[in-house]
Formats: structure tokens, sequence, C-alpha cells
């Protein structure tokens, strides 16, 4: 489904964030992107959701190269994608049901499957109870929480979550990590960025090492670690 | 992409809020766009107006040529087809001194018993000459006054040039004030849809990441524009309507010689102008920030 071909990505200001990686991702995968800060990682999904253009290489999702999309094809690229952001990104000012709500409102969606849908993402993700109430009253897992009930209301092929539990304690994080395994199982392909250790170690999930730009490791039942 | 009720409901729910958000900028940027409209519209009526008395005038104006004494009929006819070949000369008729006189008679009406002592008539024979426009009446006086057997000629000179004077000047005036404040009024409007964007940066972020269309980001912002522009030009066009519409019944009362333009299409077509131009300034002002300010 997802497809690097060589890519690398030099910024206007010299860094070279990515040096010639390819690798692929199928449906249904879940995947753990490990590597220290800078290694990147943040690049690679900005190169996905088109955000960033690839300075060499290709990015391939749903057979199509992102690179050479039409500025009005890439909203819809975006729509396949849901993203998950370490600090949350939830509106203060909309309660959880709202800020769910805003997902499917932002890309026309129509008051019935808005209805349909955002308890279906609620209930999912155990915050049915909690709709009304604003992200300030929120525990940091339970607006987590909400945060991916909004990045998967829209129903996406791809999940891309970038250190999902960096802000939270290790029971909330457990529980996070359960929930996406629940997505992911639902049929969901998942992108987690991350730097816990403890539970890449534990699921034993496929496992893409970057340091320094390079991909330096891509190991079907892997270990945390990006030495080499 | 089809809009939905929904997407509508979003609209102006959005619009709605920042409005509201930015009240006090937002009653600055309708009260320059009502300033300047309001001062748009008084100097289009006053030009309007000018040019309507200068016209009323223009067509009661004429050149009197008075003849000089014991000109053979030839000579006047001779005379009357010089005239006529006067550039922008439009009519030329004799009035010979017997109807001058008869003219004069009928003028005094009841105190026409001066003219019984006399024996003489003293009037002299005349031509009235009527220009296609009044600009051209200076000229072509100078020229008939030169041209044989012409005694004196006389007409309303002052008056006409001081009219087209003041409708100059007007002119002028309103297009340099006009042209600064709807400088203003864009500028205005362009801050407040420049914060607008600044306060919702994060939202904005978050839509694009969600997969909003650039449309769906920016109809909100556009959409304050025009409302701000809207709002204005309403205020400006409601003011010119019930202010002029006194003025006119003032005049007509007071000063019925003088003729204001009433035409209810003329000034429905300049109040519907105006409108227009609200919008399109709301329009403009909040594209330009849009299109710098939020890089979609």
């Amino acid at each position: 489904m997802v497809h690097f071909y060589h890519v690398s990505k030099v910024y206007q200001n010299g860094v070279k964030a990515l040096k010639d990686v390819t690798m692929h991702i199928s449906k249904g995968d879940f995947l753990f992107l490990v590597g220290p800060s800078g290694a990147g990682k943040t690049t690679l999904t900005k190169l996905l959701l088109r955000e960033e253009l690839p300075t060499k290489g290709q990015v391939i999702f749903c057979g199509k190269n992102v690179a050479r999309l039409k500025p009005q094809e890439i909203p819809l690229l975006r729509r396949k994608i849901g993203v998950v952001f370490q600090d949350f990104r939830l509106l203060p000012k909309k309660t959880v049901y709202e800020n769910v709500a805003f997902a499917l409102e932002v890309i026309g969606g129509s008051g019935q499957i808005i209805k349909k849908r955002v308890p279906e993402a609620l209930e999912l993700v155990g915050l049915a109870d909690k709709q009304k109430m604003f992200p300030s009253q929120l525990s940091g897992g339970e607006q987590q929480r909400a945060g991916i009930a909004r990045a998967i209301v829209n129903r996406p092929l791809l999940l891309i979550t970038d250190e999902p539990t960096g802000n939270l304690d290790p029971k909330t994080s457990w529980e996070l990590i359960y929930l996406l395994q629940e997505i992911n199982r639902l049929g969901t392909t998942i992108i987690m960025a991350t730097h816990a250790w403890d539970i890449v170690n534990t699921l034993k999930k496929r496992v893409v090492a970057l340091s320094g730009g390079q991909m330096v490791r891509d190991e079907k039942r892997g270990v945390y670690g990006y030495g080499g | 992409m089809a809009m939905g009720v929904n997407t509508l409901a979003y609209y102006f729910k959005e619009t709605a809020r920042y409005l509201v958000r930015n009240s006090w900028l937002s009653l600055a940027a309708i009260g320059t766009i009502t300033v300047s409209l309001l001062i748009l519209g008084v100097s289009i009526l006053l030009v309007t107006n000018t040019n309507k008395i200068a016209l009323d005038l223009e067509q009661k104006l004429e050149i009197r040529v008075f003849l000089k004494q014991n000109l053979s009929l030839s000579q006047v006819e001779q005379l009357e087809k010089r005239i006529n070949f006067v550039s922008g000369v439009a009519r030329v008729s004799f009035v010979s001194k017997e109807k001058a006189l008869a003219d004069l008679r009928k003028g005094l009406g009841e105190r026409k018993d001066i003219l019984a002592g006399m024996k003489k008539n003293p009037l002299p024979d005349a031509f009235q000459v009527k220009m296609e426009r009044s600009e051209q009446i200076a000229g072509a006086a100078a020229q008939i006054s030169s041209l044989p057997g012409v005694e004196q000629v006389l007409y309303g000179q002052d008056t006409v040039e001081k009219l087209l004077l003041v409708t100059r000047w007007v002119r002028i005036a309103g297009i340099i004030i006009i042209g600064a404040l709807i400088l203003a009024a864009l500028f205005l409007i362009s801050s407040i849809i420049r914060l607008s964007v600044f306060a919702r940066r994060q939202e904005i972020s978050i839509m694009k990441v969600l997969g909003a269309t650039n449309w769906f980001i920016r109809t909100p912002f556009l959409l304050e524009g025009v409302t701000l522009g809207f709002l204005g030009s309403f205020v400006a066009v409601v003011i010119l309507y019930f202010s002029y519409w006194s003025f006119v019944q003032q005049i007509s009362t007071f000063v019925p010689f003088i003729p204001l333009v009433a035409d209810q299409r003329l000034l429905f077509n300049l109040f519907g102008g105006l409108v227009g131009l609200g919008l399109v300034i709301g329009i403009a002002g909040s594209f330009f920030s849009v299109r710098k300010y939020l890089k979609v």
C-alpha cells in the first residue's frame, strides 16, 4: 500500500533528513518506526501526507505517486490517512464530540453520517460517556483517545501516530497500545513512530529503524534499537 | 464538491463567530466602508445634480447676436449663413425688431404703457443662436462678434463656466478622497482577516491534515470580508437614502426652480452600485489576506 523508493529529503536549510530510504508497507501492517530524535521519522510522515516533497526518489500511496498529485487531489490523499499527534492537538473550545465531528465536517460529511459515525468512534475508543466534556476536562490518556477517535472517524486506510504515548504514563500508554492494536485488527494499517522501547520489545511487531536519515534495520518481528 | 447543508451551516457559524470575536475591528472596518461609500454617494449625487442643473441652464442658454441698424436683407441672410458655419452651432433663428418689441410688450404685461410714447422701435434685429454643447459658447461668441454687421454679442457665460468648474472640482476631489478611503477600507479588512487567520492557525493546520479542501478552509474568511463589506455599504445606503430624500423635499419646497435628480431608477442604480462596491471591497480585502497569510 505504501512504497518508498530511494527517497531522499534535503530541506532548504541544508539538513539531510532522509538518505536513500526504500521500504514497503502492506495493507494491515502494524509498523514501529524507531530512531533517535532527528532521525527522519517525522519527515517520513510529512512526505506521506505531502506536507513536504521528496528531493529524490518516489513515495507511492495506493498506487499513486504522492509528489505528482494535483493540488486538488492532496485533500483526497489526506482523507485516506489518519494522523494522531503526540500533543493531541484537540481544539480546546470544542467538546470531545465536536472535535471528532470536526473531522467529518471539514470534508463535507452530512449530518446523518456525523450522527452515525462519531458515536461509533467514541464507543470504540471508550469515550462514549465523556463526549460532552471539553479537552481540558480530560486526562492525557483520554485526550489521546479523543485524538484517535478523530483520526479514525473518517475510516482511513492508514493511521500514522507520531509518538502517541510520548506524554502519557506507562499504564495509560499500554491502554492506548491495546486500542491501536484493536484498530489494526479491524483492518487499518498503522505506522507508529515511538521511543517506547518496552512497548516495541513486548509486541514484537515489524520494526523499521532510522538513524541519521538512513534506514538501518527492517525486521518482521523486531525489538527496539537503532544501532544497526 | 457538492456543498451540503451542513457545510453551509458550518460556514455561517464560523463567519459569525469570528466577526463577534474581532468585534471592535469589525466595527472599524464597517465604519470605514460606510464613510467612504457615503462620501462616494454624496459626491455622485452632487455631480449628477450639478450636471443636471448645468444641462438645464445650457438648454436655456443661447447667444444673442444683435445686428447693426440698416442692414439689407441680403446682408442679413449672408450673416445668418456665416453664423451657421461657426462650429458647434445647432440652430440659428432670426428675431426681427418688430417681434422683439412685441415680446417686450408681452413681457411687460400691464406696464406696457411705458412703451406708448415711443415713436420709433429702438430695438435692433437679432439672431438667437443655440449651441450643441455649452463649452463651445465662449468660442463661438467670440467668432460671431467678429463677423461684419454684428453690433453686439451677449450670452450667460459666467454662470455656465462656474457650474462646469464646480462639477470638475467635485469630481477630482471626490476621486482622491474616495480612493484614499477605499484603500483604508481594504487595509482594515485585510488586517481583520489576517487576525482571523492567525487566531485560527491551529484549527487550519488540523483541517489540512484532516483533508479539508483549500476552498473549504478559505471560504469562511472570504465570507467574513463579504459580510463586512455588505454591512458597511448597507449602512451607507440607508443613511444616504433618507438624508437625500429629506434634502430633495426641502429644496422642492423652498427653492422649487432648482431641478434636482429624483429619478427613482437612477437612485436605485446608484444605491445598488454602492452596495456592489462594498461587496467588492470586502472580497478583495479578504482575498488578499487569505492568499498572503493562509498557506494552504
